[in-house]
């Protein structure tokens, strides 16, 4: 069955060719700071289950100790100068490569699920989607290697080049969903919703619906992600008055109370797949930049939510 | 109680501008050890509490490896940029004489609206589609009116194509009956004893969807006055 280990496989390999490449690289002054930073994350992926729970909470720590004393730089490669002689060579075949991986995920997600081979599954059910796109970029490297008669070499020390713009930004998502696990057994969650059951103002409908609709993205910008701030804000506040006390549909109250966390998640660093990430990828100045930009269609939107809820839910 | 002293780390680490990793893996382990004292601040104790954390922290981390997965792209997008990908992107804007930024946006929220509510939501994303294509296609655009961009308003036109993907993204996916939140809620309301179709929650995703477009679409509009404007200047 083909699941998460070959892809963690593939991504262990690419970290440690990262780590390998950035131990060479002499245009980077802080060259041992990446090798290090992307060989532990190589680790965490090669060897992340055979290691007990607490080394891979340390291997974290390092990661964050080495990014957090500022050990890490960027190499200087050579500015590429024919680029535009090169497009114009390609012209819109260029986009074809880039295409396969979306095609190739919509199809596989499509295809792939009920697929069995000796009366087990092909890829794992629960994973079709990851699967299928990890195998469109392959595939689409691979395309792309033919088409530019490139080696890999060059594919990889490319892919360095945007690794070490985004630096230690790229795995801050995978740290923040680890922090909401901690969060969770810690039961963040349950006294926050408590102390908002507690102190907010929840006379009448009106109230309640301002209450949740903002207390969704509150939470949600505290955790990072509307998922973890949908159960307990619903229960805390949403089910039990707006639902149960004054009689609003469960379900226009909770689609709606979902999409005011979405806008709590524009509005947050703690979003950092959406709001950090690409800050780093489109080289902004400000880190918070993409927040910045989206502050002015979050906050009416929010308006926007409280007003269809009222309207709507009772 | 002592338990939201991790948020309050988080809140002081992003405040303060501290690195974010270091602030996060910090605010863990404070929320770990706070945790720890309601069973008595004996020293011993918080530090059984820490090691708790840390070992929580390590299973959430290992768990959660999928997400940097999508890493992978790197490669190929490095390939694709070093063969003029972002410099094609760009030409075929400036073909376009009507293309101005806040158009080219609108169309993109879209089209990123339009496909997410159909399930599709690996059509877009950052590294795969802003920062190779969207991007440089809304800084060509606004070169074009502004030959001499001044950095602090390209870095705003980049902003507002990673911020136009998430908001088609945010606010189309949920129109999408089997998306993840879409379940969560009927998951959600089941454990409490109430039934609801997918498709009911779905439908009320539409109204919100359409507010989006509305108050993101004009300032698309008036990103593009606001260009012109500084352009004549």
């Amino acid at each position: 069955m083909i699941g998460l280990p070959i892809l963690y496989a593939l991504a262990g390999a690419l970290f440690l060719v990262f780590a390998t490449g950035s131990a060479l690289d002499r245009t980077n002054p802080r060259r041992w700071g990446n090798s290090v930073f992307w060989g532990l994350f190589a680790a965490s992926f090669l060897v992340g289950d055979r290691l007990p729970d607490a080394v891979n909470g340390a291997l974290l720590v390092a990661m964050a100790l080495v990014a957090g004393v500022n050990l890490m730089g960027r190499g200087q490669p050579a500015p590429q100068a024919d680029r535009a002689e090169r497009a114009a060579r390609w012209g819109n075949r260029l986009f074809l490569p880039a295409l396969i991986p979306p095609a190739v995920t919509l199809l596989g997600t499509l295809t792939l699920k009920g697929v069995e081979i000796g009366g087990r599954p092909l890829v794992d059910p629960r994973q079709v989607t990851l699967v299928s796109l990890g195998f469109g970029i392959v595939l689409a490297t691979a395309v792309a290697l033919a088409m530019f008669r490139a080696s890999p070499a060059v594919a990889v020390r490319e892919g360095r080049r945007l690794m070490d713009q985004v630096g230690w930004a790229g795995l801050l998502p995978q740290a923040l969903a680890a922090l909401g696990a901690v969060f969770v057994a810690a039961e963040v969650g349950d006294v926050i919703g408590a102390l908002a059951g507690d102190w907010l103002p929840l006379h009448g409908p009106l109230a309640a619906v301002i209450a949740y609709c903002l207390g969704m993205p509150l939470f949600t910008a505290v955790m990072g992600n509307a998922f973890a701030a949908f159960p307990v804000m619903t229960a805390a506040i949403a089910l039990p008055l707006i639902v149960g006390k004054y009689g609003g549909d469960p379900a226009i109250v909770c689609a709606i109370g979902m999409l005011s966390g979405f806008c709590g998640t524009l509005t947050t660093p703690m979003a950092a797949n959406f709001n950090i990430v690409p800050a780093a990828l489109l080289e902004l100045a400000d880190r918070n930049g993409v927040i910045v930009a989206q502050l002015p269609t979050a906050l009416p939107l929010l308006v926007a939510n409280v007003v269809l809820m009222y309207a709507f839910a009772f | 109680m002592w338990v939201l002293l991790g948020v309050v780390a988080v809140v002081l680490g992003f405040a303060l501008r501290l690195n974010p990793l270091l602030t996060v893996v910090v605010a863990a382990l404070v929320t770990g050890v706070a945790a720890a004292i309601g069973s008595g601040p004996a020293p011993a104790a918080l530090w059984a509490g820490a090691l708790d954390t840390l070992a929580v922290l390590g299973k959430g981390f290992r768990d959660n490896r999928y997400i940097s997965v999508t890493w992978l792209i790197l490669p190929l997008i490095g390939l694709l940029e070093r063969e003029g990908l972002q410099e094609r992107a760009r030409t075929l804007i400036q073909r376009l004489k009507s293309a101005t930024t806040g158009r080219l946006l609108l169309v993109y929220l879209v089209v990123r609206q339009g496909t997410a509510a159909l399930g599709l939501t690996s059509l877009g994303g950052h590294p795969q589609m802003v920062r190779p294509l969207i991007a440089p296609m809304a800084e060509a655009a606004a070169e074009a009116q502004d030959p001499a961009l001044p950095d602090k308003t390209r870095d705003r036109v980049k902003a507002m194509a990673a911020a136009t993907d998430n908001v088609g993204l945010f606010f189309g996916e949920d129109i999408f009956i089997a998306i993840a939140s879409i379940l969560l809620i009927k998951g959600f309301l089941e454990t409490n004893g109430i039934i609801v179709q997918p498709l009911q929650l779905s439908v009320w995703a539409i109204p919100t969807a359409v507010a989006a477009l509305l108050i993101h679409g004009t300032r698309l509009m008036l990103l593009d006055r606001a260009l012109k404007r500084e352009a004549g200047r």
